[in-house]
């Protein structure tokens, strides 16, 4: 089948949406952007793909009739099983390209001794991994550096105490080694990972599952070719794209086009991003009539918070239920940044709780957005709420508390896929440029 | 309103050297020569007035023999010769604020270091502040403290913001009354000569002859395609008009060889001259209001031409009067004229007047929608500029955009974020396109 794919580079995270000819979503993928925006596109597409088959498997699986109601969790396990064989996969990579790293002057002597100890480490990786994706595992991230960064950490200091090896000296080896193998375009989700992850799932649940009709359905699904007809990138990196200038849409547009696909009323769309707050209007078409960005200064944006997190020395993701619990909103005047966090001293040394103090910081990060919004011609019914801060509820309640007051009844629109609404306008772009 | 000649020496630079046209040439040669006329005052011992571009009264200067100094002109200068941020440095450091127009702290670092010209050599004491107050309050604070750095003579010719959104007898007769009884007088004082209405006539006669091409360089942009950018090119093409040239021969030859080869370009069915050379295929027309970013002028520039952006028409080449709506220096009524021509001009007029300007320039030109540069450190600009915006969309339906930079200090020019409005303004004009040609 013919899909079209929309690439969002952003300055943390990189995005992808694959849609089919009647624009229906297949498949979503995100990856961190790295320093290299190549790899991050590529991955983020790879998984969107991976995404999108799990999408057709799930279509195939619905004509099983001895899995009904259990197709959730067929495919969490089957999922589960996938990502354990893709990272099996990522740790021979790993594995492999450090004992090329292990050459050189530095580690003169100590060859023999790394070769030892870095192979039982990894052996001890592999023996642990199937725990980090059994069913209700929790992982702190989904990104293949984080899990096997920290899982390297944990393992191999008492592998090297054993050894008489310096930890650093591994640990040289592993960071030039996992740059490399996160900056290397992705191997393929090619049909062995799927097929042998779809073996493991079948062994595991036994009796319990018609192994001979899933299998059937699963492979008719890996049959079906994902014909890649249009790929569209937008966002700050998106002239690092290897495609040429017409596969390239701002990301007001895409941001624009995304969020009338996911709310076909939207006429005003709020994001707030890492780095920018895009205030965006738009028509009943999805075409933007006007936007209006933050220029010059970071404040008011995801930015924001994550300097006010580390000012308080707070998890990013710890403040919004924080600011939950205030009992009253200080007034925070700061709009810049850094002025802020003095404030934020000030405030604590008077002794004024952290709480109240976060929720006067939510408060005044969405004062910033509603200037932007109000200069980029104000807020029309629907309003539709996107990125990284729409996740915060603290943000969330006061936009909504903000948006009463200054414009009345107004219906928000937050998806919980909202950060993938510039890739979504992208991949539409896509589709429109093949079928125009 | 400068030259290409004193700007930066960038690769782009030379490679222009190729495509000079002799009006660049003309330009670049009385510029030079206007500076080493400055420079050279101490020795030859002609004597200097400073004046401002809205409501420059050239003619008037140039009866009394005087030489016309134009602060913003210099800071312009020193923008584009990317020396303008040491200078506002300088400035800041003597307690001028972050706030003030740019313009003031080039011109205010410029002479507490040395006050050099482009011709490297010093520019003189000002004998005497003219000061025309044309609808921006930010000149008369300037030549105050210009005024206290050299104890000069300052005449203040008030002229009446349009608030009406009209001029009336009053309004003139009142400017009339300033120029006879204040503004004469003080510089047949300074200046020592007598004034002499018939010679006033005769630059006013000259100024008009240059007026009449100026007009025709600025409506070529009506054109598809436009032989001529009317912002990037266009604030060239005000040089003269605009500064020390305007009612001399030397104008009125410029403009003829402009005309003469725009013309030209019109048979040959060119576009624009760019730094890189004749602009090739043009998607997009604009109008664009406010003055352009001088420290990255060229980047600037090349985020348009690359995009097939060229713009036909700008508010900015009318802040030295609005010809283009007809006025013409008049030799029949001299002071009248002069009273016409300060009142006239772009910024001293009322918000709506802007709007409808722009709206006649948006439908006149065909053009494709309105950018707006926002200035950070100009008020008198920047006021009203999200109205103007709203009522040109409302107006005439075509999209617009506000981008936001600074006149000379390179500190506020944000290239990526620039570059990317832009874009998502060139490709909101497409979608708008589409959509149109979908629905028709």
């Amino acid at each position: 089948m013919r899909c079209f794919v929309g690439i969002d580079l952003g300055s943390t995270t990189t995005k992808a949406v694959v849609v089919d000819e009647s624009t229906r979503v297949l498949g979503r993928g995100i990856t961190n952007s790295r320093s290299n925006y190549d790899t991050a596109a590529a991955v983020s597409k790879q998984e969107a793909l991976i995404d999108a088959r799990f999408t057709l498997f799930r279509r195939g699986l619905s004509a099983v009739p001895a899995l009904a109601g259990r197709i959730d969790s067929f495919l969490g396990d089957l999922e589960r099983a996938f990502r354990h064989v893709q990272y099996l996969g990522q740790l021979d990579d790993l594995e492999a390209t450090c004992m090329r790293n292990r050459g050189g002057l530095r580690f003169a002597g100590s060859e023999k001794a790394l070769a030892r100890t870095l192979g039982e480490v990894f052996r001890e990786l592999r023996a642990e991994s199937a725990a980090l994706f059994a069913p209700g595992a929790k992982r702190r991230s989904d990104f293949f550096r984080d899990i096997a960064g920290s899982r390297f950490m944990a393992l191999a200091d008492p592998v090297c105490r054993a050894e008489g090896l310096s930890f650093d000296l591994v640990l040289n080896v592993y960071d030039k080694s996992i740059i490399e193998v996160e900056n290397r375009p992705p191997a393929g989700a090619d049909q062995g990972k799927f097929l042998q992850a779809l073996e493991n799932t079948l062994a595991a649940a036994g009796t319990a599952i018609p192994a001979g009709e899933v299998a059937r359905a699963v492979r008719a699904a890996l049959e079906i070719p994902l014909e890649e007809a249009y790929v569209v990138g937008t966002g700050y990196g998106r002239v690092r794209l290897p495609f040429p200038k017409e596969h390239i849409r701002s990301e007001i547009l895409c941001h624009g086009l995304g969020a009338h696909v996911m709310y076909p009323d939207t006429r005003t769309v709020l994001d707030i991003g890492g780095q920018d707050t895009k205030a965006i209007q738009v028509d009943p078409e999805g075409i933007v009539e006007n936007f209006q960005m933050n220029d010059r200064c970071a404040a008011g944006t995801g930015r924001y918070l994550g300097y006010v997190a580390d000012e308080m020395k707070m998890g990013l993701h710890e403040l919004g239920p924080m600011a939950l619990t205030a009992q009253k909103t200080l007034r925070i005047n700061s709009t810049c940044t850094v002025f802020a966090g003095a404030e934020i001293r000030d405030r604590l040394a008077l002794g004024d709780r952290r709480e109240d103090i976060l929720a006067g910081l939510h408060r005044a990060i969405v004062l910033r957005a509603m200037s932007i919004i109000s200069r980029s011609g104000g807020i029309r019914d629907q309003f539709t709420f996107t990125g990284g801060v729409a996740k915060n509820e603290a943000a969330v309640r006061e936009l909504r508390k903000l948006v009463k007051e200054n414009y009345g009844e107004v219906t928000i629109n937050i998806n919980p896929e909202s950060i993938y609404t510039g890739a979504l306008g992208a991949a539409v772009f896509a589709q429109r440029a093949v079928a125009a | 309103m400068t030259t290409k000649t004193q700007g930066s020496r960038s690769a782009a630079a030379q490679a222009a050297e190729v495509v000079k046209e002799a009006s660049m040439l003309k330009q670049k040669e009385m510029i030079a020569r206007n500076y080493d006329l400055l420079t050279g005052a101490p020795e030859t011992g002609r004597k200097v007035a400073s004046t401002f571009v809205p409501g420059n009264l050239n003619e008037l200067i140039m009866c009394f023999d005087l030489l016309n100094n134009l602060p913003e002109i210099n800071a312009i200068q020193n923008g584009m010769r990317k020396v303008s941020g040491d200078y506002i440095n300088e400035a800041e450091k003597r307690g001028h604020s972050e706030d003030v127009c740019t313009y003031v702290k080039a011109d205010l670092g410029m002479m507490a270091r040395g006050n050099l010209a482009p011709n490297g050599k010093p520019l003189p004491k000002p004998d005497v502040l003219l000061l025309s107050y044309t609808g921006c309050f930010t000149f008369m604070k300037w030549f105050e403290l210009v005024r206290d750095e050299y104890k000069c003579p300052t005449v203040m010719l008030h002229v009446p913001y349009q608030g009406d959104g009209r001029t009336t007898e009053n309004m003139r007769s009142y400017i009339v009354k300033q120029l006879r009884e204040e503004v004469i007088p003080t510089l047949e004082r300074v200046s020592g000569v007598k004034f002499d209405i018939d010679r006033l006539r005769e630059y006013l006669r000259e100024s008009a002859r240059a007026e009449d091409d100026f007009v025709w360089v600025l409506e070529s942009a009506k054109h598809k395609p436009s032989p001529i950018d009317a912002y990037f090119g266009g604030v060239y093409y005000i040089g003269p008009i605009f500064t020390a040239f305007r009612g001399t021969p030397d104008a009125t030859e410029y403009y003829r060889l402009l005309r003469g080869e725009i013309q030209e370009r019109i048979a040959r069915g060119l576009g624009p001259v760019t730094p890189e050379g004749d602009m090739k295929d043009q998607r997009y027309r604009l109008v664009v209001e406010g003055p352009p970013n001088w420290t990255s002028f060229r980047e600037f520039w090349k985020m348009f031409y690359d995009d097939g952006a060229v713009v036909v028409a700008s508010s900015y080449t009318k802040v030295g009067g609005t010809y283009d709506l007809g006025f013409r220096h008049d030799p029949e009524h001299p002071l009248e004229t002069l009273a016409d021509y300060c009142l006239g001009c772009y910024t001293n007029r009322s918000l709506p007047q802007r709007v409808e300007l722009l709206e006649k320039y948006v439908r006149e030109y065909d053009a494709d929608g309105l950018l707006i540069n926002s200035i950070k450190s100009c008020n008198s600009f920047s006021a009203g500029q999200l109205m103007i915006m709203r009522e040109i969309e409302r107006r005439t339906g075509k999209p617009a955009a506000f981008i936001e930079t600074d006149l000379v200090d390179p500190r506020y020019f944000s290239p990526a974020n620039v570059k990317n409005r832009l874009e998502s303004y060139f490709q909101m004009i497409d979608q708008k396109r589409r959509s149109v040609a979908s629905a028709a």
